[in-house]
């Protein structure tokens, strides 16, 4: 294990084993989200059961630093591959094969934590963290209808998942290659697995400012 | 065919570089990239001028001599080619052809378009290479070597350490350089033996030389004129992981 983190496979180590922990708990909260799809009885049970099983609770924290790592090192990372090429080329690069999401992880990434701040105010800090501080927060279903009721709350939440869509099309793939998972077989195979594991989420995110701004909440 | 060129001329390593318009007439569509530049460069010199110095050596694609960054790609416009094996006919007449140098903190400018890659030697010295004691020549099957694991070295061998996959990736990473190398070598008994040391060795030299690392973009192997795949990369990644985890 000796100054394994100091090579730059090391560092990637870190940003891969926090990413596949960042996408594992999207798939929960997409998951949640869903639930209000089907009633509003079902999205505040899911509530409740987020804001009480003692399990999420040892997460959250868990996942604020999972967070934070994943941030910490991506700008680490992406200022030492910048100072790789002190001067430029003039012409830039016209490769066709590397994928557009590849080539701005950084950009998706700080547009994914840019939003990701507002998010936190308009939704976490009203309703899970008002629990965990004793308070009772404003019903969250209530919460949703008035938020994606406004069509500018909904535009910005789709651009933001949409970010987030094509951060992960790259970041799942590339996180098993980087741990040394993966051979000439599993690549087409993973970036596939990749896509439609970025699909599902998003389209679950989207599904529901998609919901309410169509009225169709109770 | 005619063309407009636009070139990096660099006196040396200390001075600073800058863009030379040139025009070239008359080229045939069957002229190479490099015979190309010589025809220029023979009329640099009939006019007195300096000519442009650039890389060569074999001109058959094996030496992994030359370079040049052209029209924004590493080897220019053609697939699993080195530029000596680039025709004139893959441009259309009238095109302005920017040519640079690799552009890398690793490999800096000698002059013109001829770049230090003398990074690469040092990367292989630190190991690249298996340890054999002097005796007799070995029987030839004395050690058996699977035909799958034979063909896989043999795709990894195939690197020429031209430079290409570090002047395109965006991050000049040196991932696929050095993956062809331990992949090569990780796939046959000869060089399993000294793996884990190999590894780390040659990984942590790259990163002292100042190349920077893969974020799998995959621009190296599209632009690798062997195609080696970037597989090689995942499994210098499994080689590293496993022998710093073992410490």
């Amino acid at each position: 294990m000796s100054n394994i983190f100091s090579s730059s496979i090391g560092k990637k180590l870190i940003m891969s084993l926090s990413g596949l922990f960042l996408v594992t708990f999207l798939l929960l909260h997409v998951s949640i989200n869903l639930t209000a799809l089907f009633s509003r009885e079902a999205y505040e049970a899911a509530c409740a059961f987020m804001d009480t099983n003692i399990f999420i609770q040892i997460m959250v924290p868990v996942l604020a630093l999972g967070f934070v790592i994943h941030i910490l090192f991506s700008i680490i990372i992406t200022l030492k591959n910048r100072n790789a090429r002190p001067v430029k080329y003039a012409v830039g690069n016209n490769t066709e094969a590397s994928s557009w999401a590849a080539k701005n992880m950084f950009v998706l990434g700080l547009i994914v934590i840019g939003f990701l701040g507002l998010h936190l105010t308009h939704f976490w800090a009203k309703m899970q963290l008002q629990h965990f501080l004793g308070h009772h927060g404003e019903n969250a279903y209530e919460l949703l209808t008035r938020l994606f009721g406004q069509w500018y709350y909904c535009a910005i939440y789709v651009v933001w998942i949409i970010a987030l869509y094509f951060h992960i099309s790259h970041g799942f793939w590339s996180a098993f290659q980087t741990l040394g998972l993966n051979n000439s077989k599993w690549i087409p195979r993973l970036q596939l697995i990749a896509k439609l594991y970025a699909i599902v989420v998003a389209l679950g995110f989207i599904s529901i400012p998609v919901y309410f701004w169509f009225g169709l909440g109770q | 065919m005619n063309f407009k060129l636009k070139i990096w001329r660099q006196k040396n390593n200390k001075s600073k570089g800058r863009f030379e318009n040139y025009t070239i007439e008359n080229v045939s569509s069957d002229t190479s990239f490099l015979e190309m530049l010589d025809i220029l460069n023979d009329q640099l010199i009939c006019t007195g001028q300096e000519p442009v110095a650039f890389d060569h050596d074999c001109r058959e694609g094996i030496c992994g001599m030359c370079s040049l960054y052209i029209n924004g790609r590493a080897h220019g416009p053609d697939d699993e080619v080195t530029t000596c094996q680039l025709h004139m006919r893959k441009f259309k007449d009238g095109d302005t052809i920017t040519i640079e140098p690799w552009r890398s903190g690793a490999f800096p400018v000698v002059k013109d378009l001829v770049v230090n890659r003398y990074a690469f030697d040092q990367i292989l010295q630190s190991g690249g290479f298996i340890s054999v004691n002097t005796g007799g020549v070995p029987d030839g099957n004395a050690i058996p070597v699977g035909k799958e694991d034979a063909d896989e070295s043999m795709d990894a061998a195939a690197c020429i350490g031209c430079g290409a996959c570090v002047a395109t990736c965006k991050n000049g990473s040196a991932m696929l350089f050095v993956s062809a190398r331990v992949s090569s070598l990780a796939k046959l008994p000869q060089g399993k033996i000294e793996a884990k040391r190999r590894a780390k060795a040659m990984v942590a030299k790259m990163d002292e030389l100042g190349f920077g690392g893969c974020t799998n973009t995959q621009a190296c192997e599209a632009e690798c004129p062997k195609a080696i795949s970037i597989s090689h990369i995942a499994r210098l990644n499994r080689e590293f992981l496993c022998a710093k985890l073992q410490d």
